[in-house]
This record gives structure tokens, C-alpha cells and sequence, in this order.
């Protein structure tokens, strides 16, 4: 009753269970940009699950350190990609990827 | 099994739950507000790790500011959400194959299962801290010495993330018509005023 069973190997699985869900999620969801954009963020929360775990695991702050700084580009990546969606839905009237092919030859 | 396991199975329960809500909903705004939830269970498990600066982080930057701008983008754009969700059924086949085979292989090397080929499951060098342990002074202590010049390069990359999400946002309408300060600010009286002479008249 005392002792626990999760250690590290607990958080590195649900960090790949997360991923595997937003690989699928990027495979289902291919045609609307805005649901891509969310698995990508869940893609790199997997990521930051294991730097944190890690960092627990290693007792060494530099992965928290490194999670500080992928939180600060991923929120650059989600105003810089939310950005171009509102304009490229403003001269396109659409946000579906199959219809975005103009540089098509 | 002690508290903390329950715990850690119960957020894990609601992570996986709520990703697979993100993925597979109808409508982008659920989706949108499964990942927020997706975000708080995280961060919880996070605060069981001793990762209290960046859980609060977590709620507060994400929760706070990046699922707010998702939602607003979701809810500005007018998306036919029948016609986003075709192909969702034919691509469903392929895309659980490529998960599978993927988390199959991660779980093979990192996971409980397998020949642990990373040493991972012997790994534990964790350190309880004690109460009165400050995770955020600790965090701000190498943040500011060892990486402090990758904390500036964070700066100006949020920096350059402002300038960018504007300028690419900001419309002029041509139809509208627009002050402009500087040709206010330029004009002569010579441009506006003219005196013209004119002989006096006598009123009789």
C-alpha cells in the first residue's frame, strides 16, 4: 500500500499515447487548418510531458527550463499561424487544405 | 498503489480522453474546449512532478491566452463543418494504423513493456523536496544566470510574434477614409488661405 507503481516509464507512455492521438487527429482532421493547428499543440504538450518528466525524474531543472522556452515558441507559433488563417481566409473564403492549391502547377 | 498513483491514473484518464475529444469531435469549438481540458489535467499532472511554475504556466498562458485566440478564431471564421468532416471516415482506417504503429514503437522503447532499451525503467533519481522548497525561485535562479541569453532570444521571438500577427491582420479598407497626420501637420497657410484685393467701397 505504500509503494508506488508509476515512475518514469508511466509518464514517457502517456506522453506517447498523446502523441500517437495527434498524429491520428493530423491524419483525420486534414481538411480544416484549425483543428492541424490544435494537434500540433497537443503534439508538443507530449513533448513537454517528457521534459518535465525527466527533468522529475533526473532531479535537474534544465528540462523545466526548456519547457519554459517551447511554451514561449508555441504560443509565437499558435498568434503567428492563427494570423495567417484570418487572412488567408479573408482573401480565400475558405480554410479547407484541398482547396488551398493555387501554387499547383 | 498509493494516493498519488490514483491521482496520476485519473489525470492521465482525463488527458487521453480529452485528446481524443480534440480529435474526433464535429464541431472545432468542442474541439477547442477539449483541449483546454486536455491543458488542465495536464497541468495537474504536472503539479504532481514538482512542476508548479510551469503548471501555473501552463494554465495561464495556454488556458488563458492561446485557447482564448483559438476559440476567437474559430468562432470569427464562418467553416462549413459538414463539409470539413469529409473524408473523416476513409481516413479513419490509415490514421489509427499509423497511431498504433507508432505508439507500438515509442512503448517498445520507452514504455513498460519491451527490453528497455533506454534504462528508463531504473531511472530514478527523483528528490521530494521539502515544504518550504520554492520551484519558481529555483526555475528563476538558472533562468536568469545560466540562460540568460536564451531568455532574451525568447523575448524578441514573442516580439517578433506581435509585429508579425498585426501586420499580417491589419487591413486598410480603400473605401474608408483615413486621416494623415504628417500632410495635417505640413500644410502652409498659403495652401488654405488666400487674400485677395479689393477696393474699398464707400457705404452711402
Amino acid at each position: 500500500m505504500d509503494t508506488s507503481v508509476i515512475g518514469l516509464t508511466s509518464y514517457l507512455t502517456l506522453a506517447a499515447i498523446l502523441f500517437a492521438i495527434s498524429v491520428a487527429g493530423i491524419f483525420l482532421n486534414r481538411k480544416n487548418i484549425v483543428v492541424l493547428l490544435m494537434c500540433i499543440e497537443l503534439m508538443l504538450l507530449a513533448a513537454n510531458i517528457n521534459f518535465v518528466a525527466f527533468s522529475y525524474f533526473l532531479n535537474d531543472l534544465s528540462g523545466q527550463v526548456f519547457v519554459f522556452f517551447i511554451l514561449t515558441v508555441a504560443a509565437a507559433e499558435a498568434a503567428i499561424g492563427l494570423a495567417i488563417l484570418v487572412t488567408l481566409f479573408r482573401s480565400r473564403k475558405t480554410i479547407d487544405v484541398e482547396e488551398l492549391d493555387s501554387l499547383k502547377g | 498503489m498509493m494516493i498519488t498513483d490514483f491521482l496520476f491514473f485519473a489525470f492521465a484518464g482525463v488527458v487521453i480522453a480529452s485528446a481524443l475529444g480534440v480529435v474526433a469531435s464535429r464541431n472545432p469549438v468542442h474541439s477547442a474546449l477539449f483541449l483546454v481540458l486536455t491543458f488542465f489535467s495536464c497541468s495537474a499532472i504536472w503539479l504532481m512532478l514538482e512542476a508548479e511554475f510551469l503548471a501555473i504556466t501552463l494554465v495561464l498562458v495556454y488556458v488563458g491566452a492561446v485557447m482564448v485566440l483559438f476559440l476567437f478564431v474559430v468562432m470569427m471564421l464562418d467553416i462549413n463543418v459538414a463539409k470539413m468532416r469529409e473524408g473523416f471516415v476513409s481516413y479513419l482506417p490509415v490514421g489509427i494504423v499509423f497511431a498504433v504503429l507508432m505508439l507500438a514503437v515509442m512503448v517498445y522503447v520507452v514504455g513498460p513493456v519491451g527490453p528497455d532499451v533506454m534504462g528508463t525503467a531504473a531511472l530514478d533519481n527523483a528528490v521530494r523536496q521539502a515544504a518550504d522548497y520554492s520551484n519558481t525561485e529555483a526555475l528563476g535562479e538558472v533562468l536568469y544566470t545560466d540562460y540568460v541569453l536564451a531568455f532574451e532570444i525568447a523575448a524578441v521571438i514573442l516580439l517578433v510574434a506581435i509585429i508579425a500577427a498585426i501586420t499580417l491582420t491589419l487591413r486598410r479598407r480603400p473605401t474608408t477614409k483615413y486621416q494623415t497626420p504628417g500632410k495635417q501637420i505640413k500644410v502652409k497657410r498659403d495652401d488654405r488661405l488666400k487674400v485677395i484685393k479689393s477696393d474699398a467701397e464707400v457705404l452711402k
